[in-house]
């Protein structure tokens, strides 16, 4: 595959070299799927919530030019400024442009994957604005110059003895100290002078209401009111998709939410945004970066639904086996695997063939989004637009070429199975993928449709 | 009634036993089936890797070789699920969704439509059940571990009619094991990962045997048990349910 980077295969073969720590990795999103499973069976009304909110959605997605103006409107009613940005560059430019006008050189910032995926970090860097993470999984990546491997748990590749070191090298705690608590409290010192001395804060957003210009945050650790309450000014960077319609409709989002992700019955924080405190600033700034054309891809819009709990990671196996990293993209699993081809379809080529289409991901999915079916559909959309690598294309045109004419159909199995039985060194070697953990099947003498051409016919079965 | 036996590609190449199984288990129950012999291949390879324009000429094939069945019963539910999901045809299409309704994996071909409530077969062994996806979460033959709804399995409703047989139980009854179709060599370090925790949960529960609806899971999962030299083996369930031991 032409990717720039190591494809999803390589990558995830390096991850799976250290079993012991993959089996760990495994159990963990494991114990958070049962997790997840018990909450979710404590109301009895799951499925229809799910359903529910999956058609709320659905209508956000049929009106969302009304609603984003309707939340607009409502949002500087509020007295909040309103930005828009297309893309990655502009959203950037506008958080800058925010922080230089009050000369702010530092910021403090909750969990956001947008702000991942526009790189916001790297951004304001090279222009000599320093940004803290300060939810831990991410502060703990981002002292580790890594991206998170998960977005909801950014750092859950790594065991507490790695995180230790971390801290020691780059905080100065004692070699060797991985306990959590210790570890946290540490954090949580480093943090707190951070939420103090930082005039601006940014916070992502969880669910936008258009009805009322108000938004809402979920953390567990509440950093993100700790960011907020403390700053001068305030932003949130939140993806067009976000919205919801009306006030009412957040009970049914925030109670799938949290059972969804961490079998929590809702998360600890659940913070409404309306309007600046006296002498605070609040922007928000609403952006597409590749939503609306999404949008416009009628097997692919669905996805917009999604509400970032991450369910779909902690049950897809392929994840549990591979790691977040190895999906080369921001949010990564089933989820990241139908929305990454949409930006950039060459570059993520190989993500949506990164599964087995087992089907568990729209099954736990709080919006019903149908993930494996768009991951067949990429499949389909990702050959035809020529980003399949040319030896594949051979062969699926050979194998179907076999498989349309029963003859020559009957004498390739023939072939195949008379290989398997006498020369097996020409199919059980280094060259086959599949026997380099696994033995072939054994070549029986006959096929079936041999067996019953010989013991069948003469039976008389065969007359109709 | 004249049932249509359908025989996926690498079931008729590598394992006829199951076929053969397949075929005397209906014929025990008084069927009529005919095995049309010009059938190869139901598409889903290439459909799964991207290349689902390239399957006309197996849908048109199937077509031809199944059309005049009552019912068409195949002995693996990834090769009938894509029958149902992705059977078309240009020329007739309502002939293609004639086709696609009257497919049926043979778990849910007996106690669907035959209704069967008891069987003479004996298996007296310790038999942990491979859920296979396709099975599971397409065709519905059991209750997904996801859903929060009510518990069933048609598999495990045939098998309790088998002397003799004891079911084990699984720390992840319903988890994939990692074939995947052009995934198990795609992506060959991740597969295999997958199928080797699926058969030490199996193998830590105790079972002696692994049977699922579907053999493509268990070529796989067989391939694992005889690289590591297990006394643990692989059986498609028309062997149990057709067996007399």
């Amino acid at each position: 595959m032409e990717t720039k980077t190591k494809d999803h295969a390589a990558l995830a073969e390096a991850f799976i070299r250290d079993e012991e720590h993959v089996n760990w990795h495994d159990g963990a999103l494991w114990w958070i799927r049962q997790k997840r499973d018990i909450a979710s069976k404590q109301i009895p009304e799951w499925e229809a919530l799910r359903e529910t909110a999956s058609r709320i959605k659905s209508n956000v997605l049929s009106n969302l030019h009304d609603y984003l103006l309707q939340f607009e409107a409502n949002l500087i009613k509020n007295g909040i400024t309103v930005h828009w940005a297309s893309d990655a560059e502009e959203h950037n430019r506008i958080v800058y442009s925010i922080l230089k006008a009050r000369e702010i050189n530092q910021m403090i910032k909750s969990k956001s994957m947008l702000t991942e995926e526009c790189h916001l970090n790297e951004y304001l860097a090279e222009r000599g604005i320093d940004v803290i993470n300060s939810d831990l999984g991410e502060y703990i990546q981002q002292l580790d110059n890594e991206p998170p491997s998960h977005i909801v748990l950014p750092c859950i590749h790594k065991r507490k003895e790695e995180i230790g070191e971390i801290f020691h090298e780059h905080l100065g705690t004692e070699k060797g100290v991985s306990d959590p608590t210790t570890l946290t409290r540490f954090a949580r010192r480093h943090l707190r002078n951070a939420f103090i001395t930082r005039r601006a804060a940014l916070t992502g957003v969880n669910f936008a209401v258009a009805e009322t210009g108000e938004y809402v945050v979920c953390t567990n650790e509440g950093n993100a009111d700790m960011g907020a309450h403390l700053s001068d000014v305030q932003i949130a960077s939140m993806g067009l998709e976000k919205i919801i319609p009306q006030k009412k409709h957040l009970g049914i989002f925030l109670r799938l939410l949290a059972r969804s992700a961490t079998g929590q019955p809702i998360t600890i924080y659940s913070s409404h945004f309306k309007k600046p405190r006296a002498g605070q600033e609040m922007h928000l700034i609403l952006v597409d970066l590749g939503r609306t054309r999404q949008l416009g891809r009628p097997e692919f819009r669905e996805s917009l639904k999604c509400i970032k709990c991450g369910a779909c990671m902690n049950t897809c196996p392929v994840y549990r086996k591979s790691g977040g990293l190895s999906y080369h993209n921001t949010i990564s699993g089933p989820i990241g695997a139908i929305l990454a081809p949409n930006l950039d379809m060459k570059r993520h080529a190989d993500l949506p063939f990164a599964s087995t289409l087992c089907g568990s991901c729209s099954n736990v999915c709080p919006v019903k989004i149908n993930i494996h079916d768009q991951l067949y559909q990429w499949r389909q959309v990702i050959v035809k637009e020529g980003f399949a690598a040319n030896t594949k294309v051979l062969g699926m045109k050979a194998m179907a070429w076999t498989l349309s004419s029963p003859n020559s159909y009957t004498r390739m199995g023939r072939a195949g199975r008379w290989v398997l039985n006498n020369i097996p060194f020409a199919i059980n070697n280094k060259l086959n993928p599949w026997y380099k953990q696994r033995e072939m099947p054994d070549g029986p003498k006959e096929s079936f449709g041999e067996w019953y051409a010989k013991n069948q016919k003469e039976n008389g079965s065969d007359k109709k | 009634m004249t049932v249509g036996l359908f025989i996926p590609c690498y079931v008729n190449q590598f394992y006829p036993q199951a076929a053969i199984a397949t075929l005397q288990l209906l014929q025990k129950l008084g069927l009529h089936v005919v095995y049309p012999p010009r059938q190869t291949c139901c598409g889903q390879p290439m459909a799964n890797s991207g290349f689902e324009h390239l399957t006309q000429e197996c849908n048109d094939l199937f077509l031809e070789n199944f059309a005049s069945f009552d019912y068409i019963v195949a002995p693996s539910a990834s090769c009938v699920l894509h029958v149902k999901q992705h059977l078309h045809s240009t020329n007739d299409p309502a002939l293609a969704e004639r086709v696609r309704s009257k497919v049926y994996e043979l778990v849910e071909f007996l106690t669907d439509v035959l209704k069967i409530d008891h069987l003479k077969a004996r298996f007296p062994h310790k038999v942990g059940i491979h859920q296979s996806c396709h099975g599971l979460r397409g065709l519905y033959l059991a209750q997904m571990s996801e859903l929060n709804a009510r518990p069933f399995s048609k598999p495990v409703q045939l098998l309790n009619m088998v002397d003799g047989l004891e079911l084990i139980d699984l720390d992840r009854p319903d988890e994939c094991c990692g074939f995947g179709g052009t995934f198990c060599v795609a992506e060959e370090a991740v597969s295999v990962k997958m199928g080797r925790d699926r058969v030490t949960d199996h193998v830590k529960n105790g079972a002696e045997y692994i049977t699922s609806v579907d053999l493509s899971c268990l070529m796989h999962l067989e391939g694992i048990l005889h690289r590591n030299k297990s006394a643990v083996k692989a059986v498609h369930i028309a062997e149990i349910l057709n067996s007399t031991l």
